[in-house]
Protein backbone atom coordinates (compact mmCIF):
# COMPACT_ATOMS: atom_id res chain seq x y z
CA UNK A 1 0.00 0.00 0.00
CA UNK A 2 1.28 3.35 -0.81
CA UNK A 3 1.21 6.11 2.07
CA UNK A 4 -1.99 7.49 0.25
CA UNK A 5 -4.08 4.38 0.69
CA UNK A 6 -2.88 3.34 4.01
CA UNK A 7 -3.81 7.45 5.27
CA UNK A 8 -7.58 6.38 3.60
CA UNK A 9 -7.33 3.17 5.69
CA UNK A 10 -6.26 4.79 8.83
CA UNK A 11 -9.21 7.41 8.35
CA UNK A 12 -11.44 4.89 7.61
CA UNK A 13 -11.38 3.07 10.89
CA UNK A 14 -13.25 4.05 13.65
CA UNK A 15 -11.68 3.50 16.36
CA UNK A 16 -8.84 5.60 15.21
CA UNK A 17 -11.82 8.42 15.77
CA UNK A 18 -13.15 7.37 19.13
CA UNK A 19 -10.54 5.50 20.97
CA UNK A 20 -8.62 7.20 23.89
CA UNK A 21 -6.32 9.88 21.83
CA UNK A 22 -8.34 9.35 19.16
CA UNK A 23 -9.12 12.09 16.51
CA UNK A 24 -11.59 13.09 18.27
CA UNK A 25 -10.02 13.43 21.78
CA UNK A 26 -7.30 15.34 19.76
CA UNK A 27 -9.37 17.26 18.15
CA UNK A 28 -11.12 18.17 21.51
CA UNK A 29 -7.70 19.20 22.72
CA UNK A 30 -6.76 21.07 19.72
CA UNK A 31 -9.73 23.43 20.37
CA UNK A 32 -9.70 23.77 23.93
CA UNK A 33 -5.61 24.55 23.91
CA UNK A 34 -6.73 27.32 20.72
CA UNK A 35 -9.58 29.21 22.28
CA UNK A 36 -7.92 29.73 25.16
CA UNK A 37 -4.88 30.57 23.66
CA UNK A 38 -6.85 32.97 21.30
CA UNK A 39 -8.89 34.62 24.35
CA UNK A 40 -5.66 35.08 26.19
CA UNK A 41 -4.12 36.87 23.28
CA UNK A 42 -7.37 38.94 22.79
CA UNK A 43 -7.66 40.28 26.62
CA UNK A 44 -3.99 41.46 26.86
CA UNK A 45 -4.21 42.63 23.37
CA UNK A 46 -6.65 44.35 22.34
CA UNK A 47 -7.03 46.87 25.01
CA UNK A 48 -3.31 48.03 24.70
CA UNK A 49 -3.64 47.91 21.25
CA UNK A 50 -6.70 50.46 21.58
CA UNK A 51 -5.26 52.15 24.67
CA UNK A 52 -1.99 52.90 22.71
CA UNK A 53 -3.79 53.85 19.11
CA UNK A 54 -6.02 56.77 21.04
CA UNK A 55 -3.12 57.69 23.04
CA UNK A 56 -0.91 57.78 19.41
CA UNK A 57 2.06 56.04 21.19
CA UNK A 58 3.72 53.09 21.04
CA UNK A 59 4.02 52.72 17.02
CA UNK A 60 7.43 51.29 17.55
CA UNK A 61 6.81 49.08 20.10
CA UNK A 62 3.80 47.22 18.07
CA UNK A 63 6.21 46.88 14.93
CA UNK A 64 9.62 45.62 17.41
CA UNK A 65 7.39 43.18 19.14
CA UNK A 66 5.86 41.75 16.13
CA UNK A 67 9.44 41.73 14.28
CA UNK A 68 11.06 40.15 17.53
CA UNK A 69 8.41 37.35 17.55
CA UNK A 70 8.87 36.32 14.42
CA UNK A 71 12.29 35.11 15.03
CA UNK A 72 11.91 32.63 18.44
CA UNK A 73 10.98 29.54 17.48
CA UNK A 74 6.97 28.65 18.74
CA UNK A 75 9.24 25.41 19.87
CA UNK A 76 11.49 27.39 22.41
CA UNK A 77 8.72 29.05 24.29
CA UNK A 78 6.73 25.55 24.55
CA UNK A 79 9.82 23.70 25.62
CA UNK A 80 10.75 26.61 28.36
CA UNK A 81 8.17 27.54 30.01
CA UNK A 82 6.80 24.55 31.52
CA UNK A 83 10.18 24.93 33.46
CA UNK A 84 9.02 28.38 34.91
CA UNK A 85 6.55 28.81 37.24
CA UNK A 86 3.80 27.98 35.19
CA UNK A 87 4.30 24.24 35.35
CA UNK A 88 3.31 20.89 33.50
CA UNK A 89 0.23 20.85 31.75
CA UNK A 90 -1.79 22.60 29.49
CA UNK A 91 -0.79 25.88 31.08
CA UNK A 92 2.62 26.98 29.81
CA UNK A 93 1.04 25.56 26.61
CA UNK A 94 -1.30 27.47 25.98
CA UNK A 95 0.45 30.92 27.22
CA UNK A 96 3.47 30.05 24.48
CA UNK A 97 0.27 29.85 22.12
CA UNK A 98 -0.69 33.40 23.33
CA UNK A 99 2.22 35.04 23.38
CA UNK A 100 2.58 34.76 19.09
CA UNK A 101 -1.37 35.77 19.08
CA UNK A 102 -0.46 38.63 20.65
CA UNK A 103 1.49 40.60 18.11
CA UNK A 104 -1.10 40.59 15.37
CA UNK A 105 -3.96 41.41 17.27
CA UNK A 106 -1.66 44.67 18.69
CA UNK A 107 -0.66 45.68 15.50
CA UNK A 108 -3.92 45.81 13.74
CA UNK A 109 -5.77 47.28 17.74
CA UNK A 110 -3.28 49.92 17.13
CA UNK A 111 -3.55 50.74 13.30
CA UNK A 112 -7.10 50.06 13.71
CA UNK A 113 -7.96 52.65 15.98
CA UNK A 114 -5.05 55.57 14.06
CA UNK A 115 -6.63 55.07 10.66
CA UNK A 116 -9.87 56.53 12.09
CA UNK A 117 -11.28 59.65 10.23
CA UNK A 118 -9.34 62.23 12.11
CA UNK A 119 -12.73 64.50 11.48
CA UNK A 120 -14.81 61.68 12.92
CA UNK A 121 -12.85 62.19 16.06
CA UNK A 122 -12.66 66.03 15.19
CA UNK A 123 -16.55 66.16 15.31
CA UNK A 124 -17.23 63.90 18.27
CA UNK A 125 -14.51 66.10 20.41
CA UNK A 126 -16.32 69.05 19.10
CA UNK A 127 -20.21 67.47 20.35
CA UNK A 128 -18.36 67.11 23.74
CA UNK A 129 -17.39 63.73 24.20
CA UNK A 130 -14.78 62.72 26.84
CA UNK A 131 -11.52 60.88 25.31
CA UNK A 132 -13.10 57.56 26.53
CA UNK A 133 -16.18 58.34 24.90
CA UNK A 134 -14.69 58.94 22.06
CA UNK A 135 -12.02 55.71 22.08
CA UNK A 136 -15.62 53.45 23.17
CA UNK A 137 -18.38 54.82 20.82
CA UNK A 138 -16.06 56.09 17.57
CA UNK A 139 -12.72 55.09 17.44
CA UNK A 140 -13.81 51.16 18.50
CA UNK A 141 -16.76 51.14 16.34
CA UNK A 142 -14.50 52.26 13.36
CA UNK A 143 -11.62 49.80 14.43
CA UNK A 144 -13.74 46.86 14.38
CA UNK A 145 -12.44 45.38 10.52
CA UNK A 146 -9.46 45.74 11.67
CA UNK A 147 -9.96 44.03 15.02
CA UNK A 148 -11.65 41.51 12.52
CA UNK A 149 -8.66 41.18 10.42
CA UNK A 150 -6.41 40.98 13.39
CA UNK A 151 -8.45 38.10 15.01
CA UNK A 152 -8.55 35.97 11.52
CA UNK A 153 -4.64 35.95 11.66
CA UNK A 154 -3.62 35.44 15.28
CA UNK A 155 -6.82 32.41 15.46
CA UNK A 156 -5.37 30.58 12.47
CA UNK A 157 -1.99 31.16 13.55
CA UNK A 158 -3.03 29.41 16.61
CA UNK A 159 -4.85 27.03 15.32
CA UNK A 160 -1.89 25.89 13.14
CA UNK A 161 0.77 26.55 15.90
CA UNK A 162 -1.17 24.09 18.54
CA UNK A 163 -0.16 21.16 16.52
CA UNK A 164 3.26 21.88 17.40
CA UNK A 165 2.18 21.02 21.19
CA UNK A 166 3.13 17.75 20.44
CA UNK A 167 6.54 17.90 20.68
CA UNK A 168 6.00 18.91 24.93
CA UNK A 169 3.40 16.01 24.59
CA UNK A 170 0.85 18.97 24.90
CA UNK A 171 -1.91 17.07 23.48
CA UNK A 172 -4.05 18.27 19.96
CA UNK A 173 -3.80 17.14 16.35
CA UNK A 174 -0.23 16.85 16.03
CA UNK A 175 -0.17 14.09 18.57
CA UNK A 176 -1.87 12.12 15.94
CA UNK A 177 1.69 12.94 13.65
CA UNK A 178 4.19 12.39 15.90
CA UNK A 179 2.77 8.56 17.10
CA UNK A 180 3.13 7.78 13.38
CA UNK A 181 6.27 8.84 13.55
CA UNK A 182 7.32 6.66 16.47
CA UNK A 183 5.61 3.90 14.67
CA UNK A 184 8.25 3.89 11.90
CA UNK A 185 7.20 5.08 8.40
CA UNK A 186 6.93 1.98 7.16
CA UNK A 187 3.59 1.75 9.77
CA UNK A 188 2.69 4.77 10.45
CA UNK A 189 3.06 6.85 7.52
CA UNK A 190 -0.61 6.54 6.82
CA UNK A 191 -1.06 7.99 10.42
CA UNK A 192 1.49 10.78 9.56
CA UNK A 193 0.17 11.55 6.05
CA UNK A 194 -3.54 11.73 7.71
CA UNK A 195 -2.43 13.41 10.37
CA UNK A 196 -1.36 16.35 8.21
CA UNK A 197 -4.27 16.31 6.36
CA UNK A 198 -6.45 17.04 9.65
CA UNK A 199 -4.43 19.66 11.06
CA UNK A 200 -4.55 21.18 7.42
CA UNK A 201 -7.86 20.86 7.30
CA UNK A 202 -8.78 22.19 10.61
CA UNK A 203 -6.36 25.36 9.62
CA UNK A 204 -7.78 26.24 6.44
CA UNK A 205 -11.31 25.92 7.75
CA UNK A 206 -10.54 28.00 10.93
CA UNK A 207 -9.32 30.58 8.00
CA UNK A 208 -12.11 30.34 5.68
CA UNK A 209 -15.09 30.77 8.37
CA UNK A 210 -13.08 33.62 10.19
CA UNK A 211 -12.93 35.34 6.53
CA UNK A 212 -16.55 35.12 6.67
CA UNK A 213 -16.37 36.96 9.99
CA UNK A 214 -14.28 39.36 8.94
CA UNK A 215 -16.43 39.87 6.10
CA UNK A 216 -19.78 40.51 7.81
CA UNK A 217 -18.28 43.04 10.38
CA UNK A 218 -16.60 44.88 7.67
CA UNK A 219 -18.68 47.38 5.85
CA UNK A 220 -18.93 46.92 1.97
CA UNK A 221 -17.35 50.31 1.12
CA UNK A 222 -14.11 48.58 2.37
CA UNK A 223 -13.99 45.07 1.50
CA UNK A 224 -11.34 44.80 -0.44
CA UNK A 225 -9.46 41.74 -1.03
CA UNK A 226 -6.99 42.73 2.35
CA UNK A 227 -5.31 39.13 2.76
CA UNK A 228 -4.32 38.61 5.99
CA UNK A 229 -0.62 37.43 7.28
CA UNK A 230 -2.27 34.09 8.81
CA UNK A 231 0.34 31.61 9.49
CA UNK A 232 3.80 31.08 10.92
CA UNK A 233 3.87 27.47 11.86
CA UNK B 1 41.28 25.48 38.74
CA UNK B 2 39.55 22.82 40.31
CA UNK B 3 40.74 19.19 39.29
CA UNK B 4 37.89 17.90 36.44
CA UNK B 5 38.08 15.14 39.10
CA UNK B 6 36.67 17.05 42.12
CA UNK B 7 33.26 16.64 43.88
CA UNK B 8 30.64 19.26 42.75
CA UNK B 9 28.09 19.16 45.53
CA UNK B 10 24.96 20.08 43.28
CA UNK B 11 25.62 21.02 39.41
CA UNK B 12 22.02 22.41 39.73
CA UNK B 13 20.20 23.08 35.96
CA UNK B 14 21.37 26.67 35.06
CA UNK B 15 19.61 28.50 31.99
CA UNK B 16 23.15 29.84 31.40
CA UNK B 17 25.84 27.55 31.01
CA UNK B 18 29.24 28.24 29.98
CA UNK B 19 30.12 24.78 30.75
CA UNK B 20 27.45 23.45 28.47
CA UNK B 21 28.84 25.63 25.80
CA UNK B 22 32.91 24.62 26.66
CA UNK B 23 31.67 20.61 26.96
CA UNK B 24 29.58 20.78 23.50
CA UNK B 25 30.79 23.17 21.36
CA UNK B 26 31.02 20.35 18.61
CA UNK B 27 27.38 19.57 19.15
CA UNK B 28 26.39 23.50 18.92
CA UNK B 29 28.25 24.26 16.58
CA UNK B 30 27.37 21.23 14.40
CA UNK B 31 23.29 21.92 15.08
CA UNK B 32 23.97 25.50 14.21
CA UNK B 33 25.90 24.62 10.63
CA UNK B 34 22.79 22.59 9.48
CA UNK B 35 20.66 25.17 10.73
CA UNK B 36 22.12 27.82 8.72
CA UNK B 37 22.14 25.24 5.93
CA UNK B 38 18.83 24.54 5.44
CA UNK B 39 17.64 28.13 6.13
CA UNK B 40 20.07 29.02 2.98
CA UNK B 41 18.95 25.83 1.14
CA UNK B 42 15.03 26.94 1.86
CA UNK B 43 14.93 30.70 1.14
CA UNK B 44 17.27 30.27 -2.47
CA UNK B 45 15.17 27.59 -3.69
CA UNK B 46 12.15 29.80 -2.77
CA UNK B 47 13.54 32.80 -4.12
CA UNK B 48 14.28 30.93 -7.02
CA UNK B 49 10.47 29.44 -7.87
CA UNK B 50 9.19 32.82 -6.35
CA UNK B 51 10.58 35.20 -7.55
CA UNK B 52 9.62 33.89 -11.95
CA UNK B 53 6.28 32.96 -10.18
CA UNK B 54 5.63 36.90 -9.14
CA UNK B 55 7.05 37.62 -12.33
CA UNK B 56 4.26 35.38 -14.17
CA UNK B 57 1.65 36.90 -12.12
CA UNK B 58 2.85 40.72 -12.76
CA UNK B 59 3.11 39.70 -16.83
CA UNK B 60 -0.53 37.58 -16.92
CA UNK B 61 -3.29 39.45 -14.62
CA UNK B 62 -4.86 36.13 -15.34
CA UNK B 63 -2.36 34.19 -13.15
CA UNK B 64 -2.29 36.59 -10.20
CA UNK B 65 -5.56 35.35 -8.67
CA UNK B 66 -4.91 31.29 -8.65
CA UNK B 67 -1.02 31.94 -7.62
CA UNK B 68 -1.66 33.76 -4.47
CA UNK B 69 -4.26 31.39 -3.63
CA UNK B 70 -2.34 28.62 -4.22
CA UNK B 71 0.89 29.93 -2.35
CA UNK B 72 -1.50 31.21 0.45
CA UNK B 73 -3.08 27.87 1.02
CA UNK B 74 0.71 26.72 1.38
CA UNK B 75 1.21 29.40 4.01
CA UNK B 76 -1.92 28.64 5.61
CA UNK B 77 -1.11 24.88 6.37
CA UNK B 78 0.35 24.57 9.34
CA UNK B 79 4.54 23.89 8.76
CA UNK B 80 4.24 20.39 10.88
CA UNK B 81 1.38 19.26 8.44
CA UNK B 82 3.88 20.48 5.21
CA UNK B 83 6.43 17.73 6.77
CA UNK B 84 3.98 15.09 7.11
CA UNK B 85 2.61 15.47 3.58
CA UNK B 86 5.83 15.36 2.20
CA UNK B 87 7.66 12.78 5.23
CA UNK B 88 6.28 9.70 3.33
CA UNK B 89 7.34 10.15 0.35
CA UNK B 90 10.71 11.42 0.71
CA UNK B 91 11.70 10.33 3.94
CA UNK B 92 12.96 11.48 7.11
CA UNK B 93 16.16 13.09 5.48
CA UNK B 94 16.84 17.19 4.84
CA UNK B 95 15.13 17.09 2.15
CA UNK B 96 11.88 17.02 3.45
CA UNK B 97 12.39 19.71 5.90
CA UNK B 98 13.95 21.68 2.91
CA UNK B 99 10.63 21.00 0.61
CA UNK B 100 8.62 21.93 3.62
CA UNK B 101 10.32 24.86 4.35
CA UNK B 102 10.14 26.03 0.28
CA UNK B 103 6.45 25.94 -0.06
CA UNK B 104 5.85 27.39 3.29
CA UNK B 105 8.37 30.56 2.21
CA UNK B 106 6.98 30.99 -1.40
CA UNK B 107 3.81 33.04 -0.44
CA UNK B 108 6.09 36.03 1.78
CA UNK B 109 8.44 36.07 -1.52
CA UNK B 110 5.75 36.36 -4.21
CA UNK B 111 3.33 39.08 -2.74
CA UNK B 112 6.33 41.05 -1.63
CA UNK B 113 7.66 40.93 -5.02
CA UNK B 114 4.60 41.24 -7.08
CA UNK B 115 4.24 44.62 -4.52
CA UNK B 116 7.35 45.64 -5.74
CA UNK B 117 6.71 45.12 -9.65
CA UNK B 118 3.20 46.59 -9.31
CA UNK B 119 4.65 49.96 -7.94
CA UNK B 120 6.94 50.65 -10.83
CA UNK B 121 5.17 53.97 -11.91
CA UNK B 122 3.42 53.62 -15.06
CA UNK B 123 5.86 56.53 -16.72
CA UNK B 124 8.62 54.86 -15.77
CA UNK B 125 7.41 51.43 -17.75
CA UNK B 126 6.12 53.74 -20.76
CA UNK B 127 9.31 55.11 -21.24
CA UNK B 128 11.43 52.37 -21.22
CA UNK B 129 8.92 51.31 -24.08
CA UNK B 130 9.37 54.33 -25.66
CA UNK B 131 12.93 53.24 -25.51
CA UNK B 132 12.62 50.19 -27.68
CA UNK B 133 12.97 47.96 -24.32
CA UNK B 134 11.43 44.19 -24.99
CA UNK B 135 9.51 42.36 -22.51
CA UNK B 136 12.72 41.33 -21.07
CA UNK B 137 14.95 43.77 -21.33
CA UNK B 138 12.60 45.40 -19.61
CA UNK B 139 12.14 43.05 -16.94
CA UNK B 140 15.75 42.69 -15.99
CA UNK B 141 16.87 46.59 -16.74
CA UNK B 142 14.02 48.13 -15.50
CA UNK B 143 11.16 46.29 -13.26
CA UNK B 144 13.26 44.20 -11.06
CA UNK B 145 15.58 46.65 -10.24
CA UNK B 146 13.07 49.21 -9.23
CA UNK B 147 10.93 45.90 -7.43
CA UNK B 148 14.00 45.30 -6.02
CA UNK B 149 13.20 46.58 -2.03
CA UNK B 150 10.04 44.59 -2.50
CA UNK B 151 11.71 41.37 -3.21
CA UNK B 152 14.55 42.24 -0.71
CA UNK B 153 11.31 42.95 1.77
CA UNK B 154 10.10 39.77 1.10
CA UNK B 155 13.62 37.30 1.16
CA UNK B 156 14.21 38.97 4.77
CA UNK B 157 10.39 37.96 6.00
CA UNK B 158 11.35 34.41 4.77
CA UNK B 159 14.34 33.80 5.84
CA UNK B 160 13.67 35.31 9.54
CA UNK B 161 10.61 32.72 9.61
CA UNK B 162 12.52 30.25 8.24
CA UNK B 163 14.78 30.04 10.55
CA UNK B 164 12.44 29.94 13.30
CA UNK B 165 10.22 27.16 11.27
CA UNK B 166 13.72 24.87 10.67
CA UNK B 167 13.29 24.10 14.41
CA UNK B 168 10.33 21.95 13.24
CA UNK B 169 12.26 19.74 11.48
CA UNK B 170 13.27 17.88 14.48
CA UNK B 171 10.11 16.28 13.63
CA UNK B 172 12.05 14.43 10.98
CA UNK B 173 15.49 14.67 13.30
CA UNK B 174 16.96 17.71 11.18
CA UNK B 175 15.81 20.77 13.29
CA UNK B 176 19.05 21.99 13.20
CA UNK B 177 19.44 24.14 16.73
CA UNK B 178 15.50 23.06 17.15
CA UNK B 179 17.70 19.64 18.09
CA UNK B 180 19.17 21.32 20.82
CA UNK B 181 16.09 22.99 22.04
CA UNK B 182 13.74 19.64 22.12
CA UNK B 183 16.95 17.47 22.59
CA UNK B 184 17.25 19.48 26.02
CA UNK B 185 13.54 19.06 27.14
CA UNK B 186 14.40 15.13 26.36
CA UNK B 187 17.34 15.11 28.44
CA UNK B 188 15.91 15.66 31.39
CA UNK B 189 14.75 19.32 31.06
CA UNK B 190 18.60 20.53 30.31
CA UNK B 191 18.09 24.56 30.94
CA UNK B 192 21.38 25.41 29.07
CA UNK B 193 20.34 23.43 26.03
CA UNK B 194 17.39 24.49 25.67
CA UNK B 195 18.34 28.28 26.33
CA UNK B 196 21.41 27.70 23.99
CA UNK B 197 19.45 26.65 20.81
CA UNK B 198 16.83 29.13 21.50
CA UNK B 199 19.17 32.14 21.52
CA UNK B 200 21.31 31.03 18.87
CA UNK B 201 18.16 30.54 16.45
CA UNK B 202 17.57 34.38 17.39
CA UNK B 203 20.56 35.19 16.99
CA UNK B 204 20.78 33.25 13.60
CA UNK B 205 17.52 34.99 12.15
CA UNK B 206 18.70 38.79 13.36
CA UNK B 207 22.44 38.18 12.05
CA UNK B 208 20.73 36.89 8.46
CA UNK B 209 18.33 39.38 8.52
CA UNK B 210 20.53 42.33 8.79
CA UNK B 211 22.68 40.88 6.27
CA UNK B 212 20.55 40.70 3.58
CA UNK B 213 19.43 43.90 4.28
CA UNK B 214 23.30 45.21 3.90
CA UNK B 215 23.19 43.75 0.75
CA UNK B 216 19.89 45.44 -0.26
CA UNK B 217 21.32 48.65 0.62
CA UNK B 218 24.28 48.30 -1.55
CA UNK B 219 21.87 47.09 -4.41
CA UNK B 220 20.16 50.02 -4.20
CA UNK B 221 22.07 52.99 -3.43
CA UNK B 222 19.36 55.21 -5.08
CA UNK B 223 16.62 53.88 -1.97
CA UNK B 224 19.24 54.97 1.02
CA UNK B 225 20.35 58.63 -0.74
CA UNK B 226 16.27 59.07 -0.75
CA UNK B 227 15.88 58.39 2.73
CA UNK B 228 18.68 60.71 3.49
CA UNK B 229 17.38 63.82 1.74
Amino acid sequence: MNPLEQAFAWVNDPLNWTNPGGILDRLGEHLVISVAAVAIGCLVAWPLGLWLGHARRGGGLVVVLSNISLAIPVIALLTILPLTFLGFGRAPVIVALAVFAVPPLLATAHTGVLQADPEARDAALGMGLSSGQVLRRVELPLAVPYLAAGFRTAAVQVVATAALASFVNGGGLGQIISAGFGLGMAVGGGQILAGGVLVALLALLADLLLAAGERAVTPRPLRRARRGQAGRA
Amino acid sequence: MSSPLAYVADPGNPWFSAQYLRDNSGTVLNALREHAELTGQSVLIAAAVAIPLAVAAYWFRRLTGPILAVTGVLYTVPSLALFAFVAPYLGTGTRTVVLGLVLYALLLIIRNTLAGLTQVPAEVRDAAEGMGYGRFGRLLRIDLPLALPGILTGLRLATVSTVALTTVGVLVGHGGLGQLILGGFRNNFYKAEILTGTVLCVLLALVLDLAIAGVGRLLTPWAARRVAA
